[in-house]
Order: C-alpha cells, then sequence, then structure tokens
C-alpha cells in the first residue's frame, strides 16, 4: 500500500526525521491559507498522487504568491497528472502539499527495500540524488553503497558511519545521517515497510540534512496490525474496477486486450493471459477467483469483466484442484443467466468432477463454448473474439 | 526414489483443529500420508481424525517421532508457528498459509537456515511424493509416480505441470510448491540440487513467474550444477509493469524481473522454455527422447 508524501512526511515527523514545514489542502482557499500558516515568502507546492515523475509533469512548483499558490491549486484540485509512471489517464489529484522552501547545496539518495536475492532490508545510499535510482544502479552502479541489515540485531550506526564517509560528509553531517538512517531503520521496521525513498535527501545551504521527498509502500501482508496506516489508504489512487473487485476479494488487473479472463490461481491467471497473446489475441485483464470460486463469486466476477467495454469474448479456465468443476459449471451458468452476458464465453475446465461440468454446460443451452484442451480454448477465443464487431 | 519426503515420512499438523486443516488432512490420510498427530494449543489431549492432538510441538515430536510439519494456521500467527517447528526437531517445514508479512519471513528464513531446517512456502500448495506422501493442498488423483521432479511458484501452474507429465505417462518422482512469496523458505536452487541428486528424479521441470530475480539465480546454477534436462515455463509475458499479478512475489519493479528476461538466462543456461504452458510435456518428451 502506498502513501502519499505528505502522509510519508508526517511519518517521518513522528521518527524525529528532519521534514520540511507543510500542510496538506483540498481547496484553493485552504492552500492559500496554508501558505500564510507556514509564512515566509516562497513556497513549494506538490500535487499529491501516488506516483513519481511529478516534477516534469507540472506537480510540482516553486512559488512566490498566494496568487500563484492560488492558480496551481486550481489548476490541479480535482484534475489528473499524467505522469511517465501513470497510465495515459493519470493519477487524480485531490489534495496539494504546500511546503516552505528549502536552500539545496546538495542533492543525495537514500532508499531502503526488502531485496529478495539477498533476504535481508537493504539500505541504499547515493551522491547522486533527485535522479532514478535505477538509472544510476544501471550506468555507475559503483555509486550506490549498500548497508545490509541483519533480521535479528537490526540496524548499527557504523553501517551509517562507513556510507556518511564515503558520500564525503563533514562532522556534523555524519551525525546527523547516522541518527537518521537509525531512526529510519526503526520505522522500516515498526511500519513493516516494503519500500522506502528520500529522493532527494538535500544538504541545506545551512549544512543540514534534510529529507526533501518521501516515498513509502507498506507490505500488504502486513496492514492487519497496522491499523494506523491502513486508515490512511486512499482508494481514489486505484483503477476503479481494482476496487470493486477487492471488495470481493478477487485480485484483478486492468489491461488493454479485449479478451477478458477468470481463471483461478494467480499463477494460471497469468499463463492464461499469455496463452491467449500465444495464440494472437490480447488479454482484457488478469483475474484470479480464488479457491473458493462460488456462484456469488463467478458472476461478481462477471460483472467486472463485462465492465469493461473492450471485452468482446471471455475465457474461463478453471483446474478444479478441490474445488469441484461441476458446481463452477452451475457458477458460470447461474452467473451468465443473472448478469445476461451477450458475448462469447469459452469455458475450459479441468480436474475435479472436469467431465461432469463440461456436460452441464453442454445443456445449458447457454452461449457457452466447451473446450476440449488449454490450448483449444485459447484459440476458441481467439477466434470468437475476432468475429465479434 | 523421491525428495524430501516419501512412504517413510512422519507428519504433523499445526492448527490441526482448524476448518482448513481438517479437510486436507482427511485427503492426507486418505492418500496414505503417514500423518502422525497434530498441535493445537489448549485442545492436547483430544484425539482429532483418530489421531492426537498435543498442545505444543516439543510434545508432538517427543511423543510421536514426526520428521515434519505442515502449517495451516491463518497468517498473523504464522511467524510464531514456524519458530515452534522449526525448534522442535522436525526437519522439514511446510507452510501452506498465504498472507505473512514480509519482514516476519525474513526472520524465520533465517532461524530456519541457522538450525538446518528445510521451510517450503509458504503461500504454497505444499509438496508431494506421488504414491507415497502428500503433504498439502493440492489435489492427489492428477498425480502418477514417475521420474519428472517438478517444481513451481504457482500451485494452479504446477497442476498443470502435473497433469500434462501425468498425460504422457511420465509420472512425477516429487512435486515441490515453494509458494509465490518474495521471501520463501526454499528456492529453485534448493529443489533442483535435491532433484539434481535424487537418482529417481530423470528430468524437471521448472515453472517461473514474473518478479525478483530467482529465476535467473536458478539459471546460473543449473549451467554449473544440473546435468538432467530441464524444462522451463515463466507466467507473466503479458503482465504490466507495477502491478502486484496475485502474489506477493509476483511484479516488475523498477523495470526488473521480467519474463523476457527470466527466459532469455535460462535459454542461454541450455534449458529448454516453452512460451505456451500447454506445451510443458511435449517439451519433456522432445528433451528426453521418451
Amino acid at each position: 500500500m502506498n502513501l502519499h508524501e505528505y502522509q510519508a512526511k508526517q511519518l517521518f515527523a513522528e521518527y524525529g526525521l528532519p521534514v520540511s514545514k507543510g500542510v496538506v489542502a483540498d481547496s484553493a482557499a485552504a492552500a492559500v491559507e496554508a501558505a500564510s500558516l507556514i509564512g515566509g515568502e516562497q513556497w513549494v507546492v506538490k500535487a499529491q498522487v501516488h506516483a513519481g515523475g511529478r516534477g516534469k509533469a507540472g506537480g510540482v512548483k516553486l512559488v512566490r504568491s498566494k496568487a500563484e499558490i492560488e492558480q496551481f491549486a486550481q489548476q490541479w484540485l480535482g484534475k489528473r497528472l499524467v505522469t511517465y509512471q501513470t497510465d495515459a489517464d493519470g493519477q487524480p489529484v485531490n489534495q496539494i502539499l504546500i511546503e516552505n522552501c528549502t536552500d539545496i547545496d546538495r542533492e543525495l539518495y537514500l532508499g531502503a527495500v526488502v531485496d529478495r536475492a539477498s533476504q535481508r532490508v537493504v539500505f541504499m545510499a547515493s551522491s547522486e540524488g533527485g535522479v532514478e535510482i535505477e538509472k544510476v544502479a544501471e550506468r555507475s552502479p559503483e555509486k550506490i553503497l549498500q548497508a545490509i541489515i541483519d533480521p535479528l540485531v537490526g540496524a548499527q550506526p557504523y553501517q551509517a558511519r562507513e556510507i556518511a564517509f564515503q558520500l564525503g560528509l563533514n562532522d556534523k553531517q555524519v551525525k546527523q545521517f547516522t541518527d537518521l538512517f537509525v531512526r529510519l531503520s526503526r520505522l522500516f521496521h515498526e511500519c513493516d515497510l516494503a519500500l522506502l525513498e528520500i529522493n532527494p535527501l538535500v544538504i541545506t545551504q545551512q549544512g543540514d540534512l534534510h529529507c526533501l521527498d518521501a516515498k513509502i509502500n507498506i507490505d500488504g501482508n502486513a496492514l492487519y496490525r497496522q491499523p494506523k496506516l491502513k486508515a490512511l489508504h486512499d482508494p481514489s489512487q486505484e483503477d476503479a474496477r481494482e476496487r470493486e473487485a477487492a471488495a470481493w476479494e478477487l485480485n484483478y488487473v486492468a489491461l488493454e486486450g479485449n479478451i477478458g479472463c477468470m481463471v483461478n490461481g494467480a499463477g494460471l491467471a497469468m499463463g492464461t493471459m499469455d496463452i491467449i497473446k500465444h495464440h494472437g489475441g490480447n488479454p482484457a485483464n488478469f483475474l484470479d477467483v480464488g479457491g473458493g470460486a462460488t456462484k456469488e463469486r463467478v458472476s461478481a466476477a462477471f460483472k467486472l469483466i463485462l465492465s469493461d467495454e473492450k471485452v468482446k469474448a471471455v475465457l474461463i479456465n478453471i483446474f478444479g484442484g478441490i474445488v469441484r468443476c461441476d458446481l463452477i459449471a452451475e457458477g458460470v451458468i447461474g452467473a451468465v443467466e443473472e448478469v445476461g452476458v451477450k458475448i462469447p464465453v469459452v469455458v475450459r475446465l479441468e480436474g475435479n468432477n472436469a467431465r461432469l461440468g463440461a456436460q452441464i454446460l453442454a445443456d445449458s443451452g447457454l452461449n457457452i463454448i466447451a473446450a476440449q484442451s488449454l490450448t483449444d480454448a485459447a484459440q476458441q477465443v481467439v477466434k470468437a473474439a475476432e468475429r465479434q464487431p | 526414489m523421491s525428495i524430501l519426503i516419501d512412504k517413510d515420512t512422519k507428519v504433523l499438523c499445526q492448527g490441526f483443529t482448524g476448518a482448513q486443516a481438517t479437510l486436507h488432512s482427511e485427503q492426507a490420510l486418505d492418500y496414505g500420508t503417514r500423518l502422525v498427530g497434530g498441535v493445537t494449543p489448549n485442545k492436547g489431549g483430544q484425539t482429532h481424525l483418530g489421531l492426537p492432538v498435543f498442545n505444543t510441538m516439543r510434545e508432538a515430536v517427543e511423543a510421536t517421532a514426526a520428521d515434519a510439519s505442515v502449517i495451516y494456521v491463518p497468517a498473523p500467527f504464522c511467524k510464531d508457528s514456524i519458530l515452534e517447528a522449526a525448534h522442535s526437531g522436525v526437519k522439514l517445514v511446510v507452510c501452506i498459509t498465504e498472507g505473512i508479512p514480509t519482514l516476519d519471513m525474513l526472520q524465520c528464513k533465517l532461524v530456519c537456515d541457522r538450525l538446518g531446517v528445510r521451510l517450503i512456502g509458504p503461500n504454497c500448495p505444499g509438496v508431494i511424493t506421488p504414491g507415497e506422501c502428500k503433504i498439502g493442498i493440492m489435489p492427489g488423483d492428477i498425480h502418477l509416480p514417475g521420474k519428472v521432479g517438478i517444481v513451481s511458484r504457482s500451485g494452479t501452474l504446477t497442476y498443470e505441470a502435473v497433469k500434462q507429465t501425468s498425460d504422457f505417462g511420465f509420472g512425477q518422482s516429487s512435486c515441490v510448491g515453494i509458494g509465490g512469496d518474495p521471501i520463501p523458505g526454499s528456492s529453485f536452487i534448493d529443489i533442483l540440487g535435491l532433484f539434481q541428486a535424487d537418482p529417481g528424479t530423470e528430468a524437471i521441470v521448472m515453472v517461473g513467474e514474473i518478479g525478483g530475480s530467482a529465476e535467473e539465480e536458478a539459471a546460473r546454477f543449473i549451467k554449473q550444477h544440473v546435468t538432467k534436462p530441464v524444462v522451463s515455463y515463466i507466467a507473466g509475458v503479458t503482465a504490466p509493469a507495477g502491478k502486484r499479478m496475485g502474489h506477493a512475489g509476483a511484479i516488475i519493479s523498477g523495470g526488473k524481473g521480467t519474463a523476457a528476461e527470466k527466459f532469455a538466462a535460462l535459454e542461454a543456461a541450455g534449458v529448454r522454455t516453452v512460451r505456451s504452458l500447454a506445451d510443458i510435456g511435449k517439451a519433456i518428451a522432445e528433451v528426453t527422447g521418451w
């Protein structure tokens, strides 16, 4: 689960980390008032969306008057911001963050992730702040400094000092960096983070370390024990259909194609998308109905797939392990009748009671094509989609 | 022959009296698994499915001399259950549960490694040696005792590979679902090493998916250490970047972990890859000449 920058910075502040004085606003009037509250004569205004690349897209601006703040707020609030990290529709801007200005001397990078290869939390720092860390990693990997955190011992100050001296920090900054590092590691572990990024971590003209940006992603599996963070969830930043799917505990991801997919199991759902592509079609979605594919869930899944107007045909691919295919077949029939599906539906049932399931589908009199195999199913649905106007 | 488990493996079930554990324990018993009892705190002394229930794993292992444990407890309690199992004396712990916090797994993995305990999962279908022992939630009847070792990050994709190798008549030596989480207890490499050393395994199917670099690491390992033919399929060619595809670990992040990279690494290591998951059985026939 992603946090907005303003939420991440509030969390940073709770952990005693140096962030700018900022106020979040959801209207132009509130934005102007925020500037008065913060004081000064220059501010930075930032559109709050779950995506990077906001600066280049015009979502971050240095402003010198309240009129400019008002204009920025009117320009963005209620609109969508498109960056290189979003899709073509962009992300809705519902809040803007107003901050006091920071005079920058140097920009650094500091981040932490759960590294899958080493199976540790790894901190990464670089003297190249303000640019994408992936690009630095590709271009000059030697510029990325790492500290690997022992899961049982936690972050140690010496690890911070090793990085700080290599970054060429002075006495005062080494102390600040060490403090920052230890606090960030505590935050990472106590809040069950999956990713943390400060890009840039700046050295101000006064020579102090300062977190100019803050990006936080929380491990979705741990939200049950992070109720305070869970409450920060902003569903407006998610695709509407993905949100609807989540309510039914279905895993759904919208894609660009025209063949809707309903599958049990995440791996098989991906495999089904791939085999459609392999036979010349294009999947419209990833959808895992899970092990307990009841009639209610199947019909919720159907409604979801059909709410995408691009969809010209549907492929249902079920490998009945524990779940019985005859029950799935009944669920499919019930859902097709209830929802009133007008486009071709190809069904491939395998495993537990598959033959009985296929018979039930064949006897239903509905426009359901029972496929003989996985390859047959993929070929049939691609053909069916092509035939549709 | 087989890896990890066989007809003599004595198995305990943690969270034994729960609904999921009961359903799958009944099926395991029907399959012939030597399930010797289970653990549910505060229900020690009771009998469930005709088997003894214990309060603690330590007690259960002392009483039954079990070799392995399977965990069906809810995700918030899995760290505790894995660590309890790891310290109880069993050498194999299979965790089926999905949704365990990643930071919990970092600690569990470290402790299991230090104690020399093999952890399979979490978020996996389990392990089966066809005709001998079934630990997990896979449907037993699609399996056939035989000579192909199968290792996979996905449950339902494992079943596809199993069905195809059964339909061709090759059968399986053992099948291991290592699970779809970012931090699995065992990696492809761990299981490939076991299959390579197992005289009963003559060919290997490895089913990967997008996210992380486990398949690339496996490719390097195969090149150096695996002499048996390997067929591999990677799911997620059509998956968009930055989106989690159901499994916690199935995500292309920062442009890394794509199916294309994984296919390329495996092909460079001499692995026979298939682009359609329906071609796994056929590819095994071709690489082995069976």
